[in-house]
C-alpha cells in the first residue's frame, strides 16, 4: 500500500485498551473511508438501511454498481490518506471478491491507504467459506464483522436471517484461520421471540468462539420497516426493561471474557477497537462512497442519493451523486462532538459545552442520580443505556451559556 | 321619542342551535331594519363603522321600528341574553330589562333543559312569554309535539304557540303582531327621578366601559352628571346611543327605552351589571332591586408551565377581567407547581372559556388543577373558614364539620334513558326530586346534587349515557354538612396539590386508587423509582411505583447517522417541552388534564 502523506498514526494503538482516553483522542485525527454495498439476498424485517434486495425491482445490478463506485472514487480531487476502510451494507459479501479488491485498489490509488490501516468488511455467515476468507485476506482485508445476530434458530427466523447457528460458528473459525487480525461478531438482543435463557446461550456460545471484538445492539423498531408494521398490527414490541436485562447480561459476560466495553454497544480486546467507528464517534473525517453514504470532511457533512437508479444516473452523468449537505457552525459542531462522545466508555473532554452542561439544572440532576460522572477531567455516562437521555439534556445548552 | 305605550322590550330565549339568531335576522329584515338584499353588506358596513369608532358592540339590544296591522307604529327593542346557565345572573338582568320573551323551540328537538331554565327565569321575572316553534319547514319537524311540550311547561294551550320558520319567513308576521298584542308596554314614571338598569357592560379598548341600559323611570340626556349607585361613582354621560343595528348616537333616552351609555370610565369593576344609574343632583331614593356581587362557584389553580411566565399570566388575567368582572383571582403558591393563581369561575363553562382564552389569545401554556368548589369548614373554635382549595382545609383536629354547596339540577331526557340517568345521579350522591313527563317520550327530572359531583365530568357522562339526547341545567341551592375528607396524592413523597381533592369519605378509596393508577400510566419513567401514593392524612390508602427508566439510547450510531440522530434527539427534546417539574419528577401536561377527567 502507498500514500501516507499525512504520516503514520502517531499513536501505536495495537496494545491500547479499547476504552482508554488516549486511544479515543488519537482517533479524532484519524481518517477513514466508507463504501456502501446496498445489495442483500432479502431485506431483514428490522432493517431501514439503503438496501436493494435481490428479489426487489432494481436488483441484479451489482456489476453496474461496482463500476459506478469506481467512477465515484475516481472523482476524488486529491489524496486523502486513510487509517481505516470499511465496506458496509447491505451485504458486501454479495459482491464477488474480485470486485471488492478493485474497490480497495481504487481507494488506495485515489485517496491512499496507510500501511497498517484497518481494512474491514461486513459479512453474512452464509456467504463465508474458507476460500472466500483467504481471497479477501489476500486482497488486504484484515478485519471482518459477522452479522450473527443470535445463535437461537427461533430468533434468527424472527429476524429474517438466512444462516444457521452452525454457519455462524464456522464462519468465525474460518476467518481466524485465514489470518484476519480482528474478527467481530454482531448480535441483536431484545427480539420479542428471545428469552433470557436463549440470550444467555447466545452470549455464552459466541464468547466461546473467542472473538476479539463484539457488537451487541438492542433491536430497534425503525419507522417504515416490516417490523414496525407488524407491531402496529398487534405483534409484540421489544421491551426496554428486557433489553436492559440482556445488556447487563452481555456486558458482564464479555467483561469476564476479557473484552472491554468501549462504546454503548461495542466490546473489544486490547488493540481491537474498531478504528473506523472510533474515529467517526470522535468527529474524525471520513470519505464515503455509494448509495446513501454519508461523508464528513472539511467541516461538511454530506450524503449521497439513497436510491440505486438515481445514484447510478448521477454518477453516469459524471457527478458526485450528493442529495444534501450541512455545515455546522463552531458551536453546533462542538456540541455534536460532545453528544456523540458521550457514547464512549472513555467519556468525552468537556470542551466548551461540558461545563455549562454540568452546571445546568438537568446536568446536576443527572450527576445526582449517578447517571453522569466526571473522571480524569472527562465527562462519562455511567449508565450507558441512558445515553440519549443525557444527550437530550445537552441540547439545552445554548451558545450563550458557553 | 316614543310614548311608553308604543314600546315593547323583549328577549328571544332559545337553546343553542334552535335558531335564535336566524329568527332575530328575520325580524330585522321583515321590519325593514335590514333589507334582504343588503343584509350581508350592511352587517359588514356596520363592522367597519364600529372599527372606525373603535367600539366593538356586542349585539345586546337592537331597536326596530314596526308598524302594526292596526296602523300604529311601535318601537321594538330586541334584547340579547347570554345563553348559558353559568351566566344566569346576567341572564336575569337582561330579562329584567324586558317585559316579555319569545321562547323558541326547535320543532324537531322539542324543549331542552337550558331553554326551560331560562324560561323559568323569565317567568320568575314576571315576563309575558310568547311560545314559538321554529324550523317547521324541516322534514323531521314535529310541530304538534313541540307545541304540546311548550304548552305543558308553560301551562298554556298548544293553540297559543306560534309556528314559524325563520328560514323561509313563514309565521314571522304573526309573531310580530303577537309581540305588539300580547306583550305589555313598559311601566315606569317619566316624571320620577332617573333610574336606569345596567343590564350589560363590556370594555372597549378605545372608549372604555360601554354599558347597556334600560330606563326604568325618568329620562337621561347627554352631558348629564350621573351616579352608579352600587359603586357611588359620579361621572358624565358622555355619549348615549342605540343600535338599529347600525350605531346611532341619540341626545337622550326616556322611560321604557333601551340604549347604550359611555362615560369614559376605564375600570369595568366600577360599572357592573345589575347596578342602577341615577342623576347625581337629583338621585332616586331607591336603587333597583336585585344587584348581586358576582359569586364564583368553581375554583381552579392556574399555573404557567414555565415558571417565568407568571407575570405574563397576571397581566393576561388582568386584561380578561376588564371585560369580565365576575372573574376573581388571587396569587397562590403550590409546592408542586410553583407560582400561579387561584381563580374563581361562575361555572364550568366559564372556567373552560377563560382557560381557553388564556392559552389561545395570550399564548400561555397552563397547568390547571382539578376544579374544586367553595367549601365551608366549621372549626372547633366556632369560626367558619372558606375553603376554596383542598390546601385551605384546616387539620382534621381543629375541624368539626365541612359543608358543601348543593345545586338544583334539572335534566330533560328521553324516557328510555330515565334509568341510566337515575343511576348516574345516584352515583353522584344526588337526591331525587320531582319527575314530570313532558310527553310520553320525554321526562323532566329534578335533583339536588352536591356541586362538587358535577364539576368533573357529569355533563359528559350524561351525554354519553343518553346518546347525547339529555340536556342539563343547574342553579345554586344551599350549603349542607357532608362527611368529606381530603385525599392527598403524593408523588415521590411530595403532596401534589394539583391532584389532591376533597371528596366524600365513601369515595376516597376509589378516587385514590383510580388517580394513582392513572398517574402511573401517564407519568413517564424517570431517573429513579417514583412512588405514587394516595393518602387521607397520614394514612396511605393506595400506592403504585413508576420504575426507574433503564434504557433510553439508540443502539447503533455510525458515522453517517450522526446528523439524523441529532435531529431525532432535537425532536424528542421538543416533545418534552410540555413537561412540568414537580419536585424531581417530570410530569406531562396531559396528566393534569386527565386528572380532571377522572371517572371514579
Amino acid at each position: 500500500m502507498s500514500g501516507t502523506d499525512h504520516g503514520p498514526r502517531t499513536t501505536d494503538d495495537t496494545a491500547e485498551l479499547p476504552d482508554s482516553a488516549a486511544l479515543a483522542e488519537a482517533a479524532s485525527s484519524w481518517r477513514s473511508a466508507y463504501v456502501h454495498i446496498p445489495f442483500c439476498a432479502r431485506r431483514c424485517p428490522y432493517c431501514d438501511f439503503a438496501v436493494v434486495a435481490a428479489d426487489e425491482p432494481g436488483g441484479g445490478e451489482i456489476e453496474r454498481y461496482v463500476e459506478a463506485l469506481l467512477a465515484e472514487i475516481g472523482m476524488e480531487p486529491g489524496p486523502f490518506p486513510v487509517d481505516a476502510v470499511n465496506l458496509g451494507g447491505g451485504t458486501p459479501t454479495r459482491v464477488a471478491s474480485l470486485h471488492l479488491g478493485r474497490i480497495l485498489d481504487e481507494i488506495d490509488a485515489h485517496l491512499g491507504i496507510a500501511d497498517n490501516a484497518e481494512i474491514s468488511i461486513e459479512a453474512n455467515p452464509e456467504d463465508w467459506t474458507d476460500n472466500r476468507a483467504r481471497e479477501l485476506r489476500s486482497m488486504g482485508f484484515n478485519r471482518v464483522s459477522f452479522g450473527v445476530q443470535s445463535l437461537d434458530p427461533l430468533v434468527l427466523h424472527a429476524l429474517g436471517r438466512a444462516h444457521s447457528p452452525e454457519e455462524a460458528t464456522s464462519a468465525v473459525i474460518a476467518a481466524r484461520s485465514a489470518g484476519f487480525n480482528t474478527v467481530s461478531v454482531d448480535l441483536i438482543y431484545g427480539t420479542p421471540e428471545e428469552s433470557d435463557a436463549s440470550w444467555r446461550r447466545t452470549v455464552r456460545g459466541v464468547l466461546a468462539l473467542e472473538p476479539n471484538h463484539l457488537s451487541a445492539y438492542a433491536l430497534t423498531v425503525e419507522g417504515g420497516t416490516a417490523l414496525s408494521r407488524s407491531i402496529s398490527a398487534g405483534a409484540p414490541a421489544p421491551d426496554p426493561d428486557e433489553q436492559a436485562d440482556r445488556f447487563e447480561c452481555v456486558d458482564a459476560a464479555a467483561g469476564a471474557a476479557g473484552l472491554s466495553r468501549y462504546e454503548v454497544s461495542n466490546w473489544a480486546g486490547a488493540g481491537h477497537a474498531c478504528r473506523y467507528n472510533l474515529s467517526s464517534w470522535m468527529m474524525g473525517e471520513f470519505a464515503a462512497f455509494g448509495t446513501g453514504a454519508h461523508d464528513h470532511r472539511f467541516g461538511v457533512r454530506s450524503r449521497n442519493i439513497r436510491r440505486l437508479d438515481a445514484y447510478l444516473a448521477g454518477i453516469g452523468a459524471g457527478e458526485r451523486a450528493r442529495s444534501g449537505s450541512e455545515r455546522l457552525d463552531a458551536f453546533e459542531s462542538e456540541r455534536e462532538r460532545f453528544m456523540v462522545g458521550l457514547r464512549l466508555a472513555a467519556g468525552v473532554e468537556p470542551g466548551l459545552v461540558g461545563g455549562p452542561f454540568l452546571a445546568s439544572e438537568e446536568g446536576r440532576r443527572l450527576v445526582d442520580a449517578g447517571i453522569v460522572g466526571l473522571g480524569d477531567g472527562r465527562i462519562v455516562v455511567l449508565r450507558p443505556l441512558l445515553t440519549d437521555l443525557v444527550a437530550r439534556s445537552v441540547l439545552s445548552v445554548s451558545p450563550d451559556d458557553c | 321619542m316614543t310614548a311608553p305605550s308604543r314600546i315593547r322590550n323583549f328577549s328571544i330565549i332559545a337553546h343553542i342551535d334552535h335558531g335564535k339568531s336566524t329568527l332575530a335576522d328575520r325580524l330585522l329584515e321583515r321590519t325593514g331594519a335590514i333589507s334582504e338584499r343588503d343584509m350581508r353588506e350592511q352587517v359588514l358596513d356596520d363592522m367597519d363603522l364600529e372599527r372606525e369608532r373603535g367600539i366593538t358592540i356586542k349585539a345586546n339590544a337592537v331597536r326596530i321600528d314596526y308598524t302594526a296591522e292596526s296602523g300604529d307604529s311601535h318601537q321594538l327593542n330586541l334584547i340579547d341574553t347570554p345563553g348559558h346557565v353559568d351566566f344566569s345572573y346576567e341572564v336575569s338582568r337582561s330579562l329584567e330589562a324586558c317585559e316579555g320573551a319569545v321562547l323558541v323551540v326547535d320543532a324537531s328537538q322539542g324543549v331542552e333543559a337550558q331553554t326551560l331554565a331560562n324560561a323559568y327565569l323569565a317567568i320568575e321575572e314576571g315576563l309575558e312569554i310568547i311560545p314559538v316553534v321554529n324550523k317547521i319547514d324541516l322534514p323531521a319537524a314535529d310541530p304538534d309535539r313541540a307545541a304540546e311540550e311548550l304548552a305543558k311547561v308553560l301551562g298554556g294551550t298548544a293553540e297559543e304557540v306560534i309556528r314559524v320558520s325563520a328560514k323561509t319567513g313563514a309565521g314571522i308576521d304573526e309573531l310580530l303582531e303577537a309581540i305588539v298584542d300580547r306583550l305589555p308596554p313598559p311601566g315606569g314614571d317619566e316624571q320620577a327621578p332617573l333610574r336606569a338598569l345596567v343590564f350589560d357592560s363590556f370594555y372597549d379598548t378605545f372608549r372604555g366601559v360601554v354599558s347597556s341600559v334600560r330606563i326604568v323611570d325618568g329620562r337621561i340626556s347627554r352631558r348629564d352628571r350621573v351616579r352608579f349607585m352600587a359603586t357611588s361613582l359620579d361621572v358624565e354621560a358622555a355619549e348615549l346611543g342605540i343600535r338599529r343595528p347600525a350605531l346611532e348616537v341619540v341626545e337622550g333616552l326616556t322611560t321604557g327605552e333601551v340604549g347604550y351609555l359611555i362615560t369614559g370610565v376605564k375600570e369595568i369593576d366600577l360599572i357592573r351589571v345589575g347596578d342602577t344609574v341615577t342623576h347625581t343632583a337629583t338621585p332616586t331614593g331607591q336603587a333597583l332591586p336585585g344587584y348581586l356581587e358576582p359569586k364564583p362557584m368553581v375554583f381552579s389553580g392556574l399555573f404557567p408551565t414555565d415558571g417565568d411566565e407568571f407575570e405574563r399570566l397576571r397581566e393576561a388575567l388582568d386584561k380578561l377581567r376588564l371585560n369580565d368582572s365576575s372573574l376573581v383571582f388571587q396569587a397562590e403558591t403550590s409546592r408542586a407547581l410553583g407560582f400561579g393563581f387561584r381563580v374563581g369561575f361562575l361555572g364550568l363553562l366559564h372556567m373552560e372559556i377563560v382557560r381557553e382564552r388564556l392559552e389561545r389569545e395570550y399564548d400561555l401554556d397552563l397547568v390547571a388543577t382539578a376544579p374544586s368548589v367553595a367549601y365551608v369548614a366549621n372549626l372547633a373554635s366556632g369560626e367558619q373558614v372558606a375553603v376554596r382549595s383542598p390546601q385551605d382545609l384546616p387539620d382534621a383536629g381543629s375541624l368539626i364539620s365541612i359543608e358543601e354547596p348543593y345545586v338544583k339540577v334539572m335534566i330533560i331526557t328521553p324516557s328510555e334513558y330515565i334509568g341510566t340517568v337515575m343511576d348516574l345521579v345516584q352515583q353522584r350522591r344526588g337526591e331525587m326530586g320531582e319527575m314530570t313527563y313532558l310527553s310520553p317520550e320525554r321526562a323532566e327530572l329534578h335533583y339536588r346534587i352536591p356541586l362538587a359531583e358535577i364539576v368533573f365530568d357529569f355533563f359528559d357522562q350524561l351525554k354519553t349515557r343518553t346518546r347525547g339526547y339529555a340536556s342539563l341545567d343547574y342553579e345554586p341551592d344551599n350549603y349542607q354538612v357532608s362527611d368529606l375528607v381530603r385525599v392527598n396524592i403524593l408523588l415521590n413523597g411530595i403532596p401534589v396539590d394539583a391532584f389532591s381533592t376533597i371528596v366524600h369519605r365513601d369515595k376516597a378509596y376509589p378516587y385514590g386508587k383510580a388517580m394513582v393508577g392513572r398517574l402511573r400510566e401517564l407519568i413517564p419513567r424517570q431517573l429513579f423509582d417514583v412512588p405514587i401514593q394516595a393518602a387521607i392524612g397520614t394514612r396511605i390508602i393506595s400506592r403504585e411505583t413508576i420504575k426507574a427508566q433503564r434504557k433510553d439510547v439508540t443502539a447503533k450510531c455510525y458515522g453517517g447517522d450522526i446528523t439524523r440522530k441529532r435531529k431525532l434527539l432535537e425532536r424528542q427534546k421538543e416533545g418534552k417541552r410540555r413537561m412540568k417539574m414537580v419536585g424531581q419528577v417530570e410530569v406531562p401536561q396531559e396528566a393534569f388534564v386527565a386528572a380532571l377527567k377522572l371517572e371514579t
